[in-house]
């Protein structure tokens, strides 16, 4: 399964300063954003972990989209990706 | 799955917003940030006809939403505002020498006139040599004071009537948990004011008080604006982190706490018999202060005496060295003895 991640407002830097990952997740299994989070913390993400992520789930202050769409209205946590999904963390964590 | 827009126009939803749990599509929510933008402004008469507004102008995500909003406004509801935007230059290296490069695209595509004042031409000391002074605990308190005063004399300068900062709901709320936890009276009473002005000083107002830092970052997104997005070097130290931290986890579990703090700290009355300072004038450089000389003439003086930490704290002591040393030395300072 194919998913692009995006990384902006700053939280590019905890990636290796690049913004756009495509990624391949194995097929034959359910991935639900709980998942990828996970997946990420392993495979991704270069440093500093507790920027990014607090518990399960992404550190308070990080703005998800799932295609395009703030992610609280797909169930979070519990949304399930599907092939071609476009997913952003937007950190707000900075001076305005 | 998709989620249909909560006003009932037929479009897909693309947020769901903090202040209501409704999900919005972009249209109504752009018409929902600006009309709430709108009525903070004309509710609480922020700003008057033909009145000149300096926008401090960061580069970064509230002040570019600021400019780009308050021009809209201004144009759709006729508000009859000169807008000038001011970008006041500290000296971090790696962080605002990028910012001013956003600012200035801002400049461009908004078409506003922009004018940049930097620490090191106002006082001789730019943030980086300040904080290798002194340390980098405390440092934020230099950078505040001088910030606050640069934007004062550059909106002076540019004969503004009024200065509108982009500080938002959750600033607000940060700020009102800070003045809570250091027990600074004085300014919980004075932070959620819509405008803070006294004498002596320009008027400053805070048009994004009441707008969830969320819906200014998700506007930008959706709107294709482009910012500055760098956390300042230094601010890792901060003491405002953990209110900022308190907060966000605060809105993770109930998101309307951080209006419902701000409605707290609006509805806050001090007790009768309660001893405030006074807001008057230093008598040094003549800006809005509450004590005889103000903060940042003090804390200009330490650091140019290398006693950096001379104003940190307690300010009594500072100032009775400082007020000892100007009467033996000045030939006569009228103003200080009326005081006394």
């Amino acid at each position: 399964m194919e998913v692009s991640l995006n990384f902006s407002g700053g939280a590019e830097l905890l990636f290796g300063k690049i913004k756009q990952h495509i990624i391949n997740l194995p097929a034959g299994e359910t991935w639900s954003m709980k998942k990828l989070l996970s997946w990420i913390k392993d495979n991704l993400l270069k440093e500093r972990p507790e920027l990014f992520l607090q518990g399960d789930t992404v550190r308070p202050g990080i703005l998800v989209l799932v295609n395009n769409a703030d992610w609280e209205l797909v169930g979070q946590l519990d949304y399930h990706l599907q092939n071609k999904d476009e997913i952003v963390f937007i950190s707000t964590l900075h001076g305005g | 799955m998709v989620v249909q827009c909560s006003a009932g126009c037929g479009c897909n939803a693309v947020l769901k917003r903090p202040k209501t749990n409704d999900a919005l599509c972009k249209t109504c929510f752009y018409w929902a940030f600006e009309t709430e933008v709108h009525h903070t402004i004309t509710s609480t008469k922020m700003f008057k006809s033909g009145q000149v507004v300096a926008i401090g102008a960061s580069g970064g995500k509230d002040s570019t939403v600021l400019a780009y909003i308050l021009k809209h406004l201004n144009e759709k509801y006729n508000y009859g505002l000169k807008l000038v935007l001011l970008s006041i230059d500290e000296g971090i290296t790696g962080y605002r020498d990028d910012s001013l490069e956003s600012v200035k695209r801002n400049q461009e595509e908004y078409n506003l006139p922009l004018t940049v004042l930097s620490y090191k031409d106002l006082y001789g000391w730019t943030m980086d040599d300040i904080v290798k002074q002194v340390g980098r605990k405390n440092n934020c308190t230099f950078c505040g004071v001088f910030r606050r005063q640069a934007l004062e004399r550059g909106a002076i300068l540019l004969n503004c009537d009024v200065i509108a900062t982009g500080h938002n709901a959750d600033d607000v709320a940060e700020t009102i948990l800070m003045n809570l936890l250091r027990g600074d009276i004085a300014r919980l009473q004075r932070c959620t004011s819509h405008i803070t002005s006294s004498e002596g000083s320009l008027p400053r107002a805070k048009p994004f008080k009441y707008a969830y830092e969320k819906e200014i970052v998700l506007y930008a997104y959706f709107k294709k604006l482009d910012y500055f997005a760098t956390e300042c070097v230094y601010a890792p130290d901060a003491y405002r982190g953990h209110a900022r931290a308190l907060v966000k986890d605060l809105e993770a579990l109930r998101s309307t706490s951080i209006i419902d703090i701000i409605h707290a700290g609006e509805q806050l009355a001090i007790k009768d018999g309660v001893k405030l300072p006074k807001q008057g004038v230093c008598s040094a450089c003549g800006f809005v202060s509450s004590n005889v000389i103000c903060k940042a003439c003090v804390l200009l003086e330490g650091l140019n005496r290398g006693r950096p930490k001379l104003a940190i704290g307690k300010s009594n002591k500072a100032l009775a060295e400082i007020l000892a040393d100007r009467l033996a030395s000045a030939a006569s300072l009228s103003s200080v003895q009326d005081q006394f």
